[in-house]
């Protein structure tokens, strides 16, 4: 059935669209301008801020530093959640309840009021403040990585799968690495970019707990504010295009996992 | 049955002590922080005597429930038309548009104020346009402002409200739709007496989930004006970590006290999602 869309509706989306496009592309056309304080249009177009940027090690190493801590804080709850759901699934369905309230506990519990606690609790521990962002990060990421694990587990029926291999012969942890796990990978590989790009664009626990001390990207774009507006500028280009790429690759992965089923 | 109990108990120790130490643990410090005089000694209520005392906190309070409020009820009253709007279009269309407003929920914080002020600041882009024209009271909008924190508060609630709206409507049925106008219901009627009674309690709840969103926002305050926009968040961030004014135990009481508003905000959800399942079922 074809319904006729009044303008109305092109109106309604069309100005939410437009609320959530502009500012993106105010700073792209921003980024590439020589100058621009007093004309309407900028006087130039320009690859200057982006070579400069790009030639900044200091921008460098905070990228990696970005990188190497959401990447980690990533692995980490990889490696430690994905079991963890996994067995509670199978062996101890009633501990789901007390996942789901630490779920809420996190969601109540938002960087500000988190960092208070983990600053009077590890600031004078002698525990590295770089291991408890990680640590931090591993709360923060958990309810994702609850769903796309727990979704994933029950697409597959993972209880009759397991039931399968266990008939078959295989050892329960053979049965886990060899059955379910190749089973979820697709699943568990999205809620694992969905948390890398969310953790790669945190600031408030990296600034208030770390801060100057070790300098990710969003510490060196805060720095770099009032400083220069044009870098300032492609640093955000960079990381929006960043995203970009991130969710194209979680939709690919998505769809062509519904493909398969 | 031994086995079973190896596998999990191997993956639930790891698992909970990641969760104990990040955890329990710092809330257990902060709500006891609140309870500590200045200085981490002995016990007592001054911290929260502190904060019912002093003009500048209430006024802190006042800032963010009113900016929260505003900015979720702005960006849920776009969502509510544009959202219904979206399920009129092709599948393809609605997809892109989801996976569009994903992209910019992503999109927050240092960035999104930095945005802002590209367009908006002393020299932005529709500053300089509106002089142009000669629109002085447009080009007189300062972002760094009161307003210009609205602006920024609705761009990163909008996209949440509308994925959070989204599958709200699809629980509105073609059917029901088709039955009321068989028995002879205007649009309107179905509206008023059908679709809205339906959506009204996921709305409230999506409402409340926005809310909370806002109230625990901190990096695009705190990228605008540094330390001097006076919200919760930026003074438990001040508190807890600045230089000279520093008073970890005030900020851990205004920390708790903004947990219990959020958790309030998540319960209010809670309890009218489940409502809405009863009705339905």
């Amino acid at each position: 059935m074809k319904v006729k869309r009044s303008f109305y509706h092109y109106l309604t989306i069309g100005a939410v669209l437009l609320y959530l496009i502009v500012p993106l592309l105010g700073t792209l056309i921003y980024s590439f301008s020589t100058q621009w304080h007093k004309t309407i249009l900028p006087e130039g177009l320009t690859f200057q801020w982006y070579k400069e940027l790009f030639g900044d090690s200091v921008f460098l190493k905070a990228m990696g530093r970005s990188l190497i801590l959401s990447f980690g804080a990533t692995v980490l709850s990889l490696v430690i959640m994905v079991p963890t759901i996994f067995s509670i699934v199978m062996y101890a369905p009633r501990l789901e309840k007390f996942i789901q309230s630490l779920i809420v506990m996190t969601y109540a519990m938002p960087g500000v009021i988190i960092a208070v606690g983990l600053i009077r609790a590890y600031s004078n521990s002698g525990i590295s403040m770089v291991v408890v962002t990680v640590g931090a990060y591993f709360v923060g990421i958990l309810p994702y990585m609850y769903q796309g694990t727990r979704n994933s587990l029950r697409n597959i029926h993972a209880v009759s799968l397991m039931e399968a291999a266990e008939i078959l012969g295989a050892g329960q942890f053979t049965a886990f690495m060899k059955v379910i796990l190749p089973n979820i990978m697709t699943g568990i590989l999205v809620s694992s970019l969905l948390s890398f790009s969310i953790l790669f664009g945190e600031f408030v626990l990296v600034n208030l707990l770390i801060g100057g001390s070790f300098e990710t990207i969003q510490v060196f774009l805060y720095k770099k504010l009032n400083v220069s507006g044009h870098i300032a500028s492609a640093i955000v280009v960079c990381y929006f295009i960043l995203i970009c790429i991130l969710s194209v690759v979680i939709v690919k992965v998505t769809r062509s996992k519904k493909g398969t089923v | 049955m031994k086995r079973i109990n190896g596998m999990l108990l191997s993956s639930l120790l790891p698992f909970l002590l990641m969760v104990v130490l990040f955890l329990f643990v710092p809330l257990i410090f902060m709500i006891y922080g609140g309870f500590q005089a200045d200085g981490r000694t002995g016990f007592s209520l001054n911290q929260y005597a502190e904060v019912f005392r002093n003009a500048y906190y209430h006024q802190a309070f006042k800032n963010s429930i009113l900016i929260s409020f505003l900015s979720s009820l702005i960006a849920i009253l776009f969502a509510i038309f544009a959202t219904y709007s979206l399920t009129l279009f092709s599948s393809n269309i609605q997809n892109r548009v989801l996976i569009f407003a994903n992209l910019t929920s992503n999109f927050a914080g240092i960035p999104l104020a930095f945005a802002f002020i590209v367009l908006l600041g002393n020299s932005g882009l529709f500053t300089l346009l509106f002089k142009h024209i000669g629109w002085e009271l447009l080009s007189s909008f300062n972002v760094y402002s009161w307003s210009g924190l609205v602006l920024i508060y609705i761009y990163f609630q909008l996209p949440l409200a509308v994925m959070l709206l989204y599958p709200v409507y699809q629980g509105i049925q073609s059917q029901w739709k088709e039955a009321a106008s068989l028995l002879g219901a205007s649009p309107l009627q179905f509206w008023l007496r059908i679709g809205v009674p339906v959506i009204l309690p996921s709305i409230a709840g999506t409402f409340s989930i926005l809310f909370a969103n806002a109230m625990g926002a901190y990096a695009s305050a705190y990228a605008l004006t540094g330390s001097t926009y006076n919200l919760l968040t930026i003074r438990i961030g001040a508190l807890t970590t600045g230089d000279i004014f520093a008073k970890p135990e005030l900020g851990s009481a205004i920390a708790v006290l903004l947990g219990i508003t959020l958790v309030t905000a998540m319960l209010i959800n809670e309890w009218l999602t489940r409502k809405v399942r009863r009705d339905l079922s």
